[in-house]
Order: C-alpha cells, then structure tokens, then sequence
C-alpha cells in the first residue's frame, strides 16, 4: 500500500454486508451461502455452536482469509477486493489474548499502536487513553506475565482499540473464562464500546448474547438460520413456558405427564435440577392450571413459575439441537436428540 | 438485564474515539519491521530461560568438542581448536531459535492480529529475520570470547578478521529465513523444535566439526557441494590465513564467493516462501 493512500471514506450503509457467503475446507464447508447484515452503530451478536462457521467468518471479515464466493463489504469496502483498505478501519481481538507476556502492558500497546500507523508519541498517548479505558494503568508497566487470565483479555480488547478502529471484531472475547471473570469483562466491553463503534462479537454463549448485544444472528453449519434483537428471538421460540421444581426427585415423571395435556410440546424434564419446562398457549391460565392439578395429586414442589423461552430454547426450537450439546464436540457424544453431528459442518479449529 | 451497548450513558462514553485519533497513513516497511524486531529482542532479553539456556548450550558444545571430541580429529598443520571455533561462528545461525519463535507467535495468535493491521505483511517476517540475526551476532561473540579463553587465536590479520565476523552475519541472516520457513509450516512450536533438528545433517555433514576427507567416498561429494562447507570453509581461511588453503582444498576467494552465493540462495528462496505462506496462513 502506497503511503500516500487517502483513508477509506465514511459511509452509511450496513457496517458488514455478507451475501451468499462460502468458504470450504476440503468436504467441509465452514461458510455455506451465509448471508449477514450487520446494522450500522450496533453490537451484532453471531451466535453458534462450535465448528457453525463463526470464527471463519470473523476471519473472513477481519481479512485473514479469502472467501470461497460470495460479497463481502466491511463499512462498505469490498474486503475481497481491497482487503489493505479494510485493515485500516478495523479491530480485532481473538480467542486467545495475543499479547506478549515478556512486554508490560504499556509496551503491548504502544506495539499496536505503532503497527496500526501512529508514530511516537501518538502511539504512547492512544496506550495510555486505552490502558486508562481498561483499568490497566496501575498495572500498566508491568510485565503481562504477572496479570490475571482476565486481564490480559481486557488488554488484548484495548489492544483491538489503540488505533481507533470503526469496527470491532471480537471473536469469542470471553471463551474460557471463569463465571466472575466473563462478568468483568462484558463490563469493559460495555463501556469500551459505548462511544459508537460498531462491533461484531462471536459466541457460543447465548447468555453473552443476550447481555452484550442488539442485534443477534444464529448461525449453523455455516448458514444463518435466524436473526432479530434477542427478544424478536424468543418470540420466535414462541411459547412463554411453565417451569416448576419438585422437591422430591421422584416425582417428576408423574409431575411431566401431569403437564404434558397443557403444553404444546412435550415436557422437558431436567433430572439433576428437578425441573420440567414446557411450553404453553396461553401462560397465565396453563400456570393456575398446572398448580391446579400438581396440587391435587399432592405432589410438593419447591418452586413454580412462568417465564419467556431462553435464547438455548430458541437455539433448540430452530436447529433441533441444542446449543450447549455441540460446546465441546469432541468429548460429548453427541445427540440424545437424534440431530446430527454439529461439528461436522464446521470450520477446523 | 443490562442496558445494551450503545446507549450513551457511562461518563467515560466516547473517550476512545474522542481521544485517538485514527492514525492518518498506515505504518510503512521499516516502521513495521522495527516494531516486531524491537519486540522480539525484548521477549528474549526478559526470558532468562532462552538467554541462559542459549549461552549454556553453545558453550557446552564448543566444550565437549574442544575438550573430548578434538583430540580424536585430525587437522593437520590446523591446531583442532582454530578448526572449530570459526565453524561454530558460521553455523550459529543452524542452532538458533528461530523457527520456535515464529511457531509460538503463530499459536498465540499473534500472527492473526498482526494480519489484521494496515501493514506491509511481509516487514513482519523482515523484523524477525533482523531481530534473530543480531541475537545470533550476540551469540557468535559469546562462542568467540569463550573460544580465545580456550585457545583459538586469528591467525589472518585484522581485516580478515573483521571480514570473516560480516560474513558470520550474513550467514545468520541467511539462515534466519530457512528458520522462519520451518516455524510457519510446522504449526506447533513442539513441532517448530523438533524441525529445527532437520537441518543437523547439514551442519554434520559438512567440514564444520571434521575435514570431509575423513568421510567415506560416497558422502564426500555431497559434504563438500553443501552450502554449510562453503561457509566454514570461507571462515576458516580468512580466520587461519594462508595454511588452510592447503587443508581445505581450494583459495580463499573460492569458498568467500561460493559462500555468498548460497546465502543469496537461501535468503531468496526461503524469504518468499515465507512471505507467501505467512500471506495466506
């Protein structure tokens, strides 16, 4: 690229266009005709199980590989055709947190910064913009070798961030995480990203989903098979669902059978939490009728209640498997549910 | 449920795109390179596990071979300890991590976020070469003090001298890009380790440690036609002077233009190689 190169225009159209999108590896086809619009000023969340194309996909917009067929515009540059042009607006942080761990903080950043094209000072000022953003700059001379697992994540998300890029691409920010860690690091995802950069997240955890984003997008097998805002999908799902926890273990498959008469589908009973769910028709009446009948036969239940569907529900209605089924494809054996095998359809690792 | 992303409500919203500025051209080939050597030079000062282990290594070969393996070696009119030393300084650049390094730096994801910036892609892998050639020049002053200290002595006068150490970082500079090659293609940095080992019987079968003439006849052509023969030998007899042209077979000019020619080779062939591979990872 020519020094001299002007940077790429603003534009007002989509932040990522993606039509017919495909990419295989072998018999493997990662991305099989994906089509995505990602809105412009948005968190777009591209929601999948593991080996659904997500990564291939960020690794197609983020121009480390070339796709197959298909268009794909990035703030409305054709990244096929002018990928050097893409590099200059965008962001990206990884599954792993690629930041060096012999380099303090600082030093990591100003490394970025440097590569994405500030000079000197330029580069130690956006370090110290970004590691004040992050909370790092306590720990900003650090060596990273020293930092927790999460804040060498949220390092690596500042480093996506040092050369002011208008689009985010965040591929399974918090993937491997503990629980606490994840909650920490959605926080400075939330307030990284409130000054209007758009961002495409990857995740297999709908609850990340649901938390971080406005815009949802569920892919499988390399298609995308469903979008809306999070509550447009659970609406998709349909049914509020009746959920009730019984106290003695025992008791469930007769509480199941109670139910299923109400329910649209059959009951879904959860053995380890004492649970069944099902869906109903109309929530308020199936719930008077459900405590109705279970407190006839005598039964004691811990717990009883009315909620909308979960994204896993919604996951499950659309791709007749579970999400949670295909997390780890290679130690879980797949399908209780007679779907096939997730992983089969995906992109290698 | 937390309010999403976008709503403008923190007091720290649009500090970053208000306070950084988007950088004006993209960084260029040197910016670039320099950038990555900087950052490997450090990564390997602050880990005392490669500048110990290194040195350790080095000196204990220069050792073992001085001390137990020299005296069963002969090398003429050539004390064994000036037959070594300028071959270690030449075939340093065989030992060095290299081709480790680049295969960490592919598997901690490094590589994908470096190819993800605006810059020349190709300056990355030319700041690993600069960065391992000067950690490898480091290395061959370690072999040469340890060497004086065990007897090894110039014999072809100052400029020889000083030729004979430029031609050592040419080497270092040569073979950097075949270890750049290995670590790009191996995947692992396990499987970096192990591929480095693939290039011992060019080091071994080659006038570095014992003159091809003790080889049998069927291995002498090939020790003598490799490339690693042409850059000891060019060492050597800048190193030695005049005695070892006798014991090496050919003049001094002879081995300092074959010498250079392969490097050009290696660096051409192996440098595209890896600009190609590491453009389409």
């Amino acid at each position: 690229m020519s020094p001299s190169h002007p940077a790429p225009a603003r534009h007002d159209g989509p932040t990522i266009e993606a039509i017919g999108l495909r990419k295989h590896y072998g018999d493997v086809h990662a991305l099989d005709g994906l089509d995505l619009v990602a809105p412009a000023g948005q968190v777009t969340a591209v929601l999948g199980p593991n080996g659904a194309g997500k990564t291939t996909f960020v690794k197609a917009v983020a121009t480390l590989l070339r796709p197959d067929a298909g268009t794909l515009r990035v703030a409305g540059i054709d990244a096929i055709a002018h990928p050097e042009q893409v590099r200059r607006v965008i962001g990206l942080a990884g599954q792993n947190a690629a930041v060096e761990p012999a380099l303090t903080g600082r030093e990591n950043l100003v490394m970025i910064a440097r590569l994405f094209g500030h000079r000197g000072d330029e580069a130690r000022a956006a370090a110290d913009v970004v590691l004040d953003e992050i909370g790092l700059t306590d720990a900003g001379d650090r060596a990273v070798k020293t930092y927790s697992g999460g804040m060498r994540r949220r390092l690596d998300l500042g480093a996506s961030l040092v050369g002011a890029p208008r689009v985010l691409l965040l591929d399974e920010p918090t993937t491997g995480l503990d629980p606490r860690t994840r909650i920490e690091l959605w926080e400075s995802i939330r307030s990284l990203v409130r000054g209007g950069t758009d961002v495409l997240l990857t995740t297999q955890y709908l609850e990340e989903a649901d938390q971080l984003a406005d815009h949802v997008v569920i892919v499988d097998h390399g298609k995308v098979i469903a979008t809306g805002t999070p509550s447009e999908l659970k609406t998709l799902a349909g049914r509020d669902v009746v959920e009730v926890r019984v106290r003695d273990g025992h008791d469930l498959g007769d509480v199941a059978a109670l139910l299923a008469p109400l329910g649209t589908e059959e009951p879904h009973v959860d053995e380890p939490a004492r649970r069944v769910a099902i869906p109903v028709e109309r929530g308020t009446a199936a719930l008077t009728d459900a405590v109705r009948i279970i407190g006839e036969r005598g039964i004691d239940l811990d717990d009883v209640g009315l909620r909308r569907p979960t994204l896993d529900e919604v996951f499950l209605t659309l791709t007749g498997h579970p999400a949670v089924e295909a997390l780890d494809p290679e130690t879980t054996e797949p399908s209780t549910h007679g779907a096939p095998a997730p992983h089969t359809h995906g992109a290698p690792a | 449920m937390t309010a999403p992303l976008t709503s403008p409500t923190s007091a720290s919203a649009r500090s970053i795109s208000a306070s950084i500025q988007a950088p004006a051209r993209p960084p260029g080939v040197w910016a670039t390179a320099a950038t990555y050597a900087t950052r490997t030079i450090k990564q390997f000062i602050r880990t005392p596990q490669l500048l110990v282990v290194n040195a350790v290594t080095s000196i204990m070969f220069l050792l073992i071979f001085r001390f137990v393996f020299g005296g069963a070696i002969g090398t003429g009119d050539v004390a064994y300890v000036d037959f070594l030393i300028p071959a270690l300084a030449a075939v340093s650049g065989l030992f060095a991590g290299g081709a480790v390094g680049v295969a960490e730096d592919m598997e901690s994801g490094l590589f994908d976020r470096l190819r993800s910036l605006p810059i020349p892609r190709p300056a990355v892998l030319l700041g690993r070469s600069i960065a391992d050639t000067l950690l490898n020049t480091w290395g061959t002053v370690i072999t040469l003090v340890v060497g004086v200290i065990v007897g090894f002595r110039v014999h072809g006068g100052p400029v020889a001298a000083v030729g004979a150490l430029a031609l050592c970082i040419v080497f270092a500079a040569s073979f950097s890009w075949l270890m750049i090659f290995l670590g790009l293609v191996s995947g692992s940095a396990q499987a970096a380790q192990g591929m480095s080992f693939s290039v011992f019987p060019l080091i071994f079968v080659s006038s570095a440690y014992v003159p091809v003439e003790s080889m049998p006849g069927w291995l002498q052509p090939i020790a003598n036609n490799q490339p690693v023969t042409a850059m000891v030998g060019a060492v050597r007899a800048l190193v030695i002077g005049g005695d070892t042209e006798a014991l090496l077979g050919h003049s001094t000019s002879w081995f300092v233009v074959r010498s250079l020619l392969w490097s050009i080779v290696i660096l051409v062939v192996f440098a595209s190689l890896s600009a190609r591979r590491f453009a389409r990872l």
